[in-house]
Parts: C-alpha cells; structure tokens; sequence
C-alpha cells in the first residue's frame, strides 16, 4: 500500500513539476509576480513529493518487500542493512530516482535560500530546472518506473552484485549524482541568464556556489570510485579510462573550468558568454554520462540495438536541452557585453589559458571514449580505444596545466609582471627541478615519469604555498600571521586545492613509475621477499561471512626480521550471486601501501598471490580530498555566503547554496 | 556500476584471475616484455580490459599465446601483428578490436590529431579574445557592481 502512496506521490511531483516549469516562465516574461511566485512553493512541494516516494521505495528495500519487482531483482533478505538501503540506487530504476530527488533537493535550495535573487531571476531558474525534472518524471514513470508490482512474489530476491557490496561503492553514486546534478543549477542559471539577456559580477557570484558545489561533490564522488577500484578489484590499479568513468570525469572537468572562468565574470566581467556555454556543456556532460552509463551503449553497440527505449529517450533529452540551449546561445550569447579590459600577462589571461587546457583535456576525453562507438556507426570498423591513447593524449594537458597553474594563479588582474612573478617563483621552480633531476640520478632503470611528477608536484605545492605566504605581505612574522588569518576563506580554499592537484600528480606519477609488483604460487609456511618485506603465508582459513563464504589467509610481514603486520587478504564467494570477489589485504602508509590479494588453489598446492608495494599511492587521493576540501573552504567564504547586494538590501541569513 | 558489471562478465567467463603464477616464464627480461605486450592487448570478450588484467579463459589463452610466441623469437611488434592480422592459411587473427591503442592510421588519425587541433584552435581562439580586451574598453570602465554602487553614492 505505502509503495502506491510513493507512486501516486511520483504522478503529483510530476504535475507539479510542469506547473512551475510553465507558470514562474509566463510571470517572469510578463511582469506577473503572482506568477512567478509560484515557483517557490511548487519547488518545496517536488521535494516533499520525491522525497516521500524516495522514502516508500527505500521502505521496500529495507522491509524486503518481494512484491515489488524492483526490490526481487536487487535485494536479498540476508543482505546487511547498509546494502539493502544502498540497493535502492544500486539499479537503473532507483537511481533514477535518486537523480530526481537530488534535482528537487538543489530546486527547493534555491526556493528556500534564493531569497537575494532578482525575482524574474528566481522565477526563470526554477522554471528550467523544473523542466529538466519534467523529463526525468516522464522518463522514469514512462520507461524506468519502480514502483512495479510482481503478481506472485517469489520467496527472496536475487540479491545484489557483491562487488556493489562495498562501503566506498554504496556512497559513491550519490555523490556522483550530487555532482552531476548539481551542474544542472548551474545549466538553469545560464539558460535563464540567457533568456534575460544578462550576465554581470552579481550573476556568477549566484553561479558559483552551486558549480562549486556540484564540483566538490564529484571530486569525492571520482575519488572514492577510483580508490574502490583500487582496494577490490584485486590488482590495485586506480584509474582505468573506463568509459563510465570517463563519464564522470568530463563533467568534472569542464566544471573545473567554468569555476575558473566565473571568477573573471565576477571580478572583472569578461568570458561571460564563455562561461555560459561552458555552464551548458558541464550539464551537457553530466546528461552525456548518464546516457553513456544508462543506456549500455558503449558496452556494445548492439546491446544498445537490443533495447533501446532507454537510451533513446535519454539521447532525445540530451539533444533538447543542449541543443536548445546552445540555440538559445548562439542567439544571445554575442550579446553578452564584455567590460574589463586585460593585457596579454595577467591573471585573466592565465585564467583563460587554463580553461582553454581544461576544455581540451575534456575534449581528449570525450573524443577517446566516443570515438569506437563512431567508427563502427560511421565507419563500420570495430576496434578498441583503451589506456594507452588517453594516456598519451591527456597526460600532456595536465602537465601544462600543473607546469602554468603556480604563475598564472598568482598573475595580477588586468596587467601582471612575469618578471616579479618569478622573483618568488624562480627559486622554487629551480628547486623543483633540482629535486626532480636528483630523483632521476638517484633511481635506475626506471622512467622519467617518477622525477617528472616529483618536480611538477613540488612546484605545484610549493606555488600555492608561497601564493599564501605573499599574501601575507611583509613585516614581523606575527604580523604576516595575522594577516593570514584574516585573508578571506577563498584564498585559503583556491591554495589548499590547488596544492591538492600538485600532490594528487605527485601521487599518480610515484605509483606509475616505482611500483613492483610479484606474483607467485605461496605454499602455506613459506617465506618470500616483495622489495624491503619478507612475507610468510602462515595458512589459508575457511570462515562464513554474513552472506558469503571467504578463504582467508593470514599473512605474516616482517621487516628486517620484526613482525611488523599480519594482513588477511581474502577470495569471497557469494552463493546467490554465484560470484566470486577478491577483498585485497592494505597495510596502508604514507609513504608506501603493502597490497597483497590472493587468487585460487593452484593444482599443485599453494595458493596464487600477487603482491604490490605502492609507493605514495595514498597521496593521489588525499590530494583529490584536499581539492574537495579547498572547493568547501571557498564556498565557505562570506562573499559567496551573504552574495552580491545582499548586505545592501538587508537581508541577513540569505545563503546562497549549502 | 558499469565497472562491476565488466567485471561480473569477466568472471563468469572464468574462474582464472589475471596473470597466473604457473603462465609466467623462467627468463624475467622475456616475462616483462610479455607484460608490457599483454597490457597493450584488449581482452575480446571483456569491456575494456587488458589480457592483462582480465580473469577471462580466453584472455589467460592468450597470454600463453604471446609468451609461446615470444619463446620462438618473436619481436614484441611481430607478436602483435600475428595476434592482431594473424597469419594466413594458419590463422586468422583477432582483427584491430584488440588493439588497446588503435593503430594511427587512416581514420584514426582524426582521433590522434583532434585535441592537438582543438589546442591550436583555442589558443588561436584565446589570443584573439585577449587582444580584443587589451585593446577594449579602456581600463576605466566599470563594471555593473562599481555603477551600482557609484549611482548609490551619486543619490545619497
């Protein structure tokens, strides 16, 4: 019965949802305030809606409710708790509906903490942002509908697949989909921007909490992906160029560089219709991934062919939003009027020069991930694009950008001096360098990647350090401190992640060049040496799990003949997913992860295990959280949180974004 | 989810797990070089996955492939080339779909040479929009926030 309450719920969102997608637009165009007025309640309403018909589904899976077809097909009623209530989005029709109620949550932010927008403003943004939730209603009730019900209810479902059975998967959509939608405010704003035929200072300052947001959110969201992949997938790796994670990568971005570009709209009121359409094309992405990841296109042509109601209804939404859009762009957007001026040096140039090297790496990135899918279409041909073209593609765009990111972020506006730049920056790229080359003379037989991502990262770091520290100006140290503390939080936030790349590139460069990697067949009591350790495999234990059955083995580590850790690497098996999993053993450091997975019984005893010391690979994503951590820092600046005017027009307490 | 989803295929496909310590040669210079050809090779029944990474029966046929092939004398190239082109009359090869990295050639090279373009194009792009601002407006101008504040204090 609750489940048809969240289903009738669902229709009412729905109508609702067209409501303040017609009505706010009509006052906004003819002056009607009553009419545009309508935009707030009709927002809060969605999200009660969704969130109660999110809810209702949630209680299905919980419950394990086996009439509902949805909750047969991905639950178990053995499952731990956490993975029934992640396995409401752990399947096409859930997150649907996960992506839905985020959309209404970000609707309503607005509704409720809009309250300093112009009202036309306000009107339009959430008539647009109702319409992209129009067509996720009708996609979900027409197509994807959850709420189906089975006529015989089996006795249990079918469980979930293991692998989603993971504490960094079960949140990694969620955050994914915050991101992903958030860029859907920043779409709103820039269409409706677009009809009102105005952008200025006040505009991006509007803009730039939910981009910063929606960033924040798929930085995480990327980084607890990656180190999922890293810690279960029995080989370490922590990037693969897959084509769904390419998916969320190309959002993020292109996010990356309209954060950058809205700042030269806010201070100084160039790149406006730049930053327009790059507020386009990051949902345009986002709409792009979810076609990619929801459509199985890219998995195989023919399973598209196979059934393709979904993914054509998705690729018609991707091309009447972004195609209007765009259309709506190419009307309006030479109008933009640009105001400040700028000089071929100065921090706008720089700002300019790194969405330009941004916008191209997400280039590289769609193009790669797009382009077998267009070859076998276009030119019949069926062939593979993997690692090794976006690695050479893309690794040089981010050490260009990693090579200009410390000069350009520290240009002044309007006219900078590269000469008084490298006074404080000379030294530090020479140190870099330094260390780099005695990194190179130190290591033998191994690539240049290692010094090269030492400098780059070193530079980086450094680069935002001593950003920080002229701002401090000069004078006593206890002075310089002071006026530290009292920098606004945004320049906090842009060194901490801008630091962040420097040491996630450190990271990624370490582990590429100086991991090793062993593989052998282990006997229970011997001894083998993997680099400094000596590992022995005291035996291999059979246990019960909750809803699996594991083959444990206890590895003891010495170094230097102390123990030093004794790590349990295991092979799952769940029987009703007839599945195996590997749960690799980390004996995680700073400087270094000790990964050991083991594999099968071989034929002749012993067991198959492979060992890898990671030196630094923690850092490639302590970096990715200093990045998120920075983006938090800047969306906590006052600026952004008492926005343009506010302070004028009294309204206290106005936020713009959480 | 995708990813697990490769992953749920590859595995079904067989019970194997990567490289094996028993497929491994004796000579570590030979093995190494039957590494770095395996991760240039895409597993044919997998998404995405090298025969390296890939836990696939056919991938584990395969990386016994290289290294028989590798044993007789081969060159990594040639080793590639017989996978990929075969070897007529005897066998007849896995075709380009295997090539992790797609050969530059003919169409392929619109992929290869689109980011360098797109880079040309928006730095071209760039500089003419900076020269554009350099020689605009005029450093004086203000922007809508100081008009706002100067019409402000005008009133006032």
């Amino acid at each position: 019965m609750i489940t048809e309450l969240g289903h009738f719920a669902l229709i009412l969102g729905f109508a609702t949802a067209i409501v303040q997608m017609v009505v706010p637009m009509v006052g906004a165009h003819k002056g009607w305030r009553g009419w545009m007025a309508i935009a707030d309640p009709a927002a809060t309403t969605q999200l009660i809606l969704v969130g109660f018909s999110f809810a209702t589904l949630t209680w299905a899976f919980v419950t394990s409710d086996f009439s509902l077809r949805l909750v047969v097909m991905n639950s178990h009623s053995l499952k731990p708790m956490l993975y029934k209530i992640a396995g409401v989005w752990g399947n096409h029709e859930g997150s649907m509906l996960l992506w839905l109620l985020i959309l209404s949550i970000f609707g309503a932010a607005v509704a409720l903490f809009g309250g300093n927008l112009p009202a036309p403003l306000k009107a339009r943004v959430l008539a647009v942002q109702a319409s992209i939730g129009v067509a996720f209603y009708g996609f979900i009730l027409f197509t994807s509908n959850p709420f189906l019900r089975l006529a015989m209810p089996p006795m249990d479902g079918q469980g979930m697949n293991p692998l989603l059975q993971d504490p960094g998967l079960a949140f990694h959509p969620p955050f994914l989909y915050l991101g992903y939608v958030g860029l859907s405010m920043s779409f709103s704003f820039a269409v409706a921007a677009l009809i009102e035929g105005r952008v200025d200072a006040a505009w991006a300052r509007w803009v730039r909490p939910w981009t910063l947001a929606a960033w924040i959110f798929l930085t995480i969201g990327i980084a607890m992906g990656s180190w999922w992949a890293y810690y279960e997938l029995g080989w370490g790796g922590f990037w693969f160029w897959d084509p769904v994670e390419n998916a969320s990568f190309m959002p993020w971005l292109i996010a990356a560089a309209l954060l950058h570009s809205a700042v030269v709209v806010e201070k100084r009121e160039s790149l406006k219709s730049w930053t327009v359409l790059l507020a386009i094309l990051a949902f345009g992405f986002s709409l792009l991934g979810t076609f990619i990841v929801r459509s199985g296109v890219l998995t195989s042509v023919h399973a598209f062919a196979n059934d393709p109601k979904r993914g054509i209804v998705i690729l018609v939404l991707l091309l009447v939003f972004i195609g209007g859009a765009l259309t709506l762009f190419a009307a309006r957007g030479p109008a933009l009027e640009a105001r400040g001026a700028f000089g071929l040096v100065s921090r706008e140039s720089g700002l300019l020069l790194n969405n330009i090297l941004l916008a191209v790496a997400a280039f590289v990135v769609f193009v790669g991930t797009l382009w077998p899918l267009f070859a076998e279409v276009a030119l019949g041909k069926v062939l593979s694009v993997g690692p090794p073209f976006f690695n050479a593609a893309f690794t040089p765009f981010m050490m260009a950008l990693a090579l200009v990111l410390p000069v350009g972020s520290m240009l002044a506006w309007k006219r900078g001096s590269l000469a008084r730049n490298m006074r404080s920056l000379g030294p530090i790229m020479i140190l870099a360098i330094a260390v780099g080359a005695l990194v190179f003379a130190m290591q033998t037989g191994h690539s240049a990647l290692g010094p090269v991502g030492v400098a780059l990262g070193l530079w980086v770091v450094l680069g935002a350090l001593d950003d920080l520290i002229l701002r401090g100006g000069r004078g006593r140290i206890a002075d310089r401190l002071k006026r530290l503390r009292r920098l606004p939080r945004a320049d906090w936030g842009k060194a901490v992640a801008h630091a962040g790349l420097g040491v996630t590139v450190f990271g990624v460069a370490a582990v590429l060049a100086w991991q090793t990697e062993d593989i052998r067949t282990v006997h229970a009591g011997e001894t083998y040496d993997v680099g400094a350790y000596q590992i022995t495999m005291e035996g291999v234990n059979r246990k019960n799990g909750p809803n699996y059955i594991t083959n444990m083995a206890d590895m003891t580590v010495r170094r230097d003949g102390q123990v030093i850790d004794v790590l349990h690497p295991e092979k799952r098996f769940y029987p009703v997913a007839n599945m195996p999993t590997t749960e690799a053993a980390i004996r995680t450091g700073a400087l270094r992860d000790l990964y050991i997975a083991i594999g099968d019984e071989q034929q002749g005893g012993g067991w198959a295990v492979r060992t890898y010391v990671k030196p630094f690979v923690v850092w490639i994503w302590a970096g990715a959280l200093l990045m998120a951590l920075g983006g938090v820092l800047s969306l906590s600046d006052r600026r952004l949180r008492v926005a343009a005017g506010a302070a004028r027009r009294t309204t206290p307490g106005a936020v713009p974004a959480e | 989810m995708m990813r697990a989803l490769i992953l749920v295929l590859a595995l079904l496909a067989g019970p194997a797990f990567a490289v094996q310590p028993d497929e491994m040669l004796k000579d570590p210079a030979l093995e190494a070089r039957a590494r770095e050809i395996s991760s240039q090779l895409r597993c044919p029944v997998c998404l995405n996955e090298s025969i390296d990474d890939s836990n696939a029966t056919v991938s584990r046929d395969l990386r016994l492939r290289v290294r028989d092939l590798l044993k007789e004398g081969l060159t990594n190239q040639q080793v590639i080339d017989y996978l990929v082109y075969g070897k007529p009359g005897e066998f007849a090869g896995f075709g380009e779909f295997i090539l992790m990295d797609p050969p530059k050639r003919g169409a392929n090279l619109i992929l290869w040479l689109a980011a360098p373009t797109m880079l040309i194009l928006g730095l071209g792009l760039g500089y003419a929009v900076i020269r554009r601002r350099r020689n605009a407006a005029g450093p004086e101008a203000l922007s809508t926030d100081e008009e706002a504040r100067l019409q402000e204090i005008l009133r006032s």
